[in-house]
């Protein structure tokens, strides 16, 4: 498919993400001004707060944006998911640039200009509003323009956390490799949204400058038009924002809904598209919060934020409940379960019947050229080979410390930690020679990659279960009623299948469950 | 424009300034006294505490002790701001605000005062004209647009604007040309015998307080050495004083550096 085509399709979908990352990048740098603009000031007054609360908005800014949506998810009224948490986000990180503008910009007034403003008897307020903001109002826009710039960077991920925006383009894409279609949607609208804010802002900047003021007289009509432009689209903006507000409002009175949550790969989404569609069906209002990145779904729900996400068996007992990687399936699930009941009050659904776990992954040309059946196969030509291992394989208790421990695997070099789909990708092309993939990742066949069995059982059993709160199961009895139909009702082939659809296939994932549902005949 | 009392306009009571910084004082034990109508010329090399001495006046500074008195009242009990309006300033650069047109820059203090606009722009033309500036051709100008010496007319006739019995000026001549220089000194000095000004007038160049003062107050490191009449200074056998007419015997080719006020 050409970008072209994919355009056309997508075109709809593309506008409401534009719209919800311009939306975002608006009110948080808004928000950013009006808070940043006044403390700068204020520092400027009281010297002594001023390296303090730089030194503060300077630690924000090093915070990385995912763990900074991570710590935000569980607080009361800023936290949750959504567009609140992701603009309370991207207002920490527009502050710095605009308070530290804001005093450059007035301690750089010439300070004879200053003095003789004291001496002509100004008041504080008058030297303030007269001639320290004038002067300094082109550097303070500097700030600005550079905090805009970053959100429009920043909010990329902000649909990390059910924002929406671009990322949800950008991240899908990253995902499904070898669609360039997706990154370049995403990519390419932010990246000219940043472009127009540094330029738009930098045309204001120049209008406030003082070299500009001799030139006044000649103001071209193209300056008018910018600054108009400019206007509009701020005030369009804010009026589509305050639109959706209301109707979100609206659409939130009355009927009771349930907020499904996914992990940020195909197979999460289908997962919980099924269970919104089973509920929909019935006549349910569901929310989708899908694609939450890292750990936050799980936070998500503890928070009750969401009401129900889909969780493996083995990820909750190693990598939430911090227990030691052991191989028994029944004993991790009635584990999880009743862990996950006391700590959390969270419900653990029946095994749907099929496993993700990690799959050691070798090129086929090579596993039939070596003979390569099990992991101990490969033992001794991994001296050669160079892996590469997504973020979460590498840190986790059942990860790659463990896991090379447990066959005694040394590699060439430290492995190479990477986007997990990326891997895929890598070892296709020859870049490495082992990866940990998704035993149910679709496109194992397609790529010919060969699954090494797990001849130690190293790897504890990871099944796919949903995890739901409690109250949100007695608020909804419904859910339990579909949660019934989806016992052992999906096997690791159709699983397998169903992803492929979606990744290789670039169908739709609505499409696809709804296909499944009805051949299923739920 | 007499005085309303017998009190001199300004008055230094045993004043000394220091700051935790430096060991020494920056003005030690100043006793002086400007009369009403008169041009003090505050002469001194650099260092020596003129420029402190100056803005101890507009309370830009508070002695350390001692008392600056103005009009009779010590600067710590004034209402600075009220202060300062009586009291015109001018410094080297001018200090004149970037952002602001000639005639804003000249207004600015007519307008604080609540003056109503028409009668800010008539005062705007009369001072341009005062200082030698076509109102027509200078007053929508930007200080960036303006020449050094017609940003200095701008800045004395700033200082100017709301008629203050007191004008401070700190080398408001000293980065110019000397062509430029002796005749905006000779200007001024017309100017402010017309209008009956007091100043008090800070610089290290003993021509130009010879030429403009109606007394010289001679500071050393931050102590008066010497406060004569012109004619005096140029008999005196102080020792700075001599130091400094030894400067003038090298470079006497100037005329006229005695003409002064007198």
């Amino acid at each position: 498919m050409t970008f072209w085509t994919f355009l056309r399709q997508n075109w709809n979908e593309m506008l409401t993400l534009v719209h919800q990352h311009l939306n975002l990048v608006l009110i948080s740098t808004s928000i950013a001004v009006v808070i940043g603009i006044p403390t700068g000031i204020l520092l400027t007054r009281k010297q002594a707060l001023r390296n303090p609360v730089l030194g503060i908005a300077n630690v924000m800014q090093t915070i990385p944006s995912l763990a900074l949506f991570g710590f935000l998810i569980p607080l009361p009224f800023i936290g949750g998911i959504g567009a609140r948490t992701a603009i309370v986000a991207l207002v920490l990180y527009a502050l710095l640039p605009i308070i530290r503008n804001t005093v450059t910009g007035i301690l750089g007034v010439d300070r004879n200009v200053r003095e003789a403003a004291v001496a002509m008897g100004m008041t504080d307020r008058q030297i303030l509003w007269q001639v320290e903001l004038p002067l300094a109002m082109s550097v303070i826009l500097t700030g600005v323009r550079v905090a805009m710039v970053i959100c429009v960077g920043v909010a990329t991920i902000a649909s990390a956390v059910g924002a929406g925006g671009l990322g949800v383009y950008i991240f899908r894409g990253l995902r499904d490799v070898g669609n360039t279609n997706l990154l370049l949607a995403g990519a390419l609208p932010a990246a000219l949204m940043a472009l127009m804010a540094d330029f738009s802002l930098g045309l204001l900047e120049q209008h406030f400058s003082v070299e500009a003021k001799t030139e006044k007289k000649r103001a071209s009509i193209l300056n008018k038009i910018v600054l108009a432009v400019i206007a509009l689209v701020l005030v369009g903006g804010a009026y589509g924002t305050w639109r959706a507000a209301r109707s979100r409002t609206q659409s939130l009175a009355g009927r009771a809904r349930v907020v499904l949550g996914s992990k940020d790969f195909t197979e999460s989404v289908l997962l919980a598209e099924i269970v919104a569609q089973l509920l929909e069906v019935r006549g349910l209002t569901v929310e989708r919060q899908f694609e939450l990145g890292g750990n936050l779904p799980h936070d998500a729900l503890v928070a009750g934020r969401i009401d129900l996400y889909p969780e493996y068996t083995g990820t909750a007992y190693t990598a939430i409940l911090h227990n030691p990687p052991i191989n028994d399936p029944r004993a991790v699930y009635e584990q999880v379960k009743r862990e996950y009941a006391e700590k959390f009050n969270v419900e653990v659904s029946p095994p749907l019947g099929f496993e993700n776990t990690f799959a050691i992954l070798v090129r086929g040309t090579e596993a039939r050229r070596l003979k390569l059946k099990t992991i101990s196969d490969a033992v001794s030509h991994a001296r050669r080979w160079r892996a590469g291992f997504g973020q979460d394989f590498m840190s986790r208790a059942d990860g790659y410390s463990g896991f090379s421990k447990a066959y005694g695997l040394k590699f060439a070099e430290q492995p190479r930690e990477m986007d997990l789909s990326l891997t895929y990708i890598a070892l296709a092309s020859n870049k490495v020679d082992l990866i940990a993939g998704n035993s149910t990742e679709g496109r194992i066949a397609a790529m010919d990659l060969v699954q090494l069995e797990d001849d130690r059982h190293y790897f504890p059993p990871y099944e796919a279960v949903y995890l739901m709160r409690k109250d949100s199961l007695a608020r909804v009895p419904l859910l339990r009623e579909v949660l019934a139909k989806l016992v052992d009702a999906i096997t690791t082939e159709e699983m397998r299948g169903l992803n492929y659809e979606v990744d290789s296939n670039k169908r739709g994932s609505s499409e696809v469950v709804r296909a499944w549902i009805k051949r299923k005949g739920f | 424009m007499t005085g309303v009392d017998d009190n001199p306009l300004v008055e230094f009571r045993d004043v000394s300034y220091s700051v935790p910084s430096l060991s020494s004082p920056i003005i030690s034990d100043l006793d002086l006294k400007v009369e009403q109508g008169e041009i003090l010329v505050l002469l001194g090399e650099s260092g020596c505490g003129k420029t402190t001495t100056l803005r101890l006046i507009n309370r830009l500074l508070t002695p350390t002790s001692g008392r600056v008195m103005v009009e009779g009242k010590p600067t710590t009990e004034w209402d600075p701001i009220r202060l300062r309006r009586r009291i015109g300033y001018v410094i080297q650069d001018a200090g004149l605000f970037p952002h602001f047109t000639v005639e804003r820059n000249i207004g600015l203090v007519p307008s604080l005062e609540g003056w109503e606009i028409t009668r800010v722009k008539e005062r705007v033309t009369e001072l341009l004209s005062l200082v030698g500036l076509d109102a027509d051709k200078f007053a929508q100008r930007f200080p960036r647009e303006l020449s050094g010496g017609q940003r200095q007319r701008v800045g004395v006739a700033r200082a100017l604007a709301a008629d203050p019995p007191l004008l401070l000026l700190d080398e408001p001549f000293g980065a110019l040309d000397p062509l430029r220089r002796a005749s905006l000194q000779r200007e001024f000095g017309e100017l402010t015998r017309r209008l009956h000004k007091s100043a008090i007038f800070v610089t290290h160049d003993l021509r130009e307080a010879l030429r403009l003062g109606s007394r010289i107050a001679l500071m050393h490191a931050g102590r008066l050495a010497l406060v004569e009449t012109p004619e005096n200074f140029l008999n005196s056998n102080e020792e700075h004083a001599r130091a400094y007419l030894e400067t003038l015997q090298l470079h006497d080719d100037e005329e006229g550096f005695t003409g002064g006020n007198r």
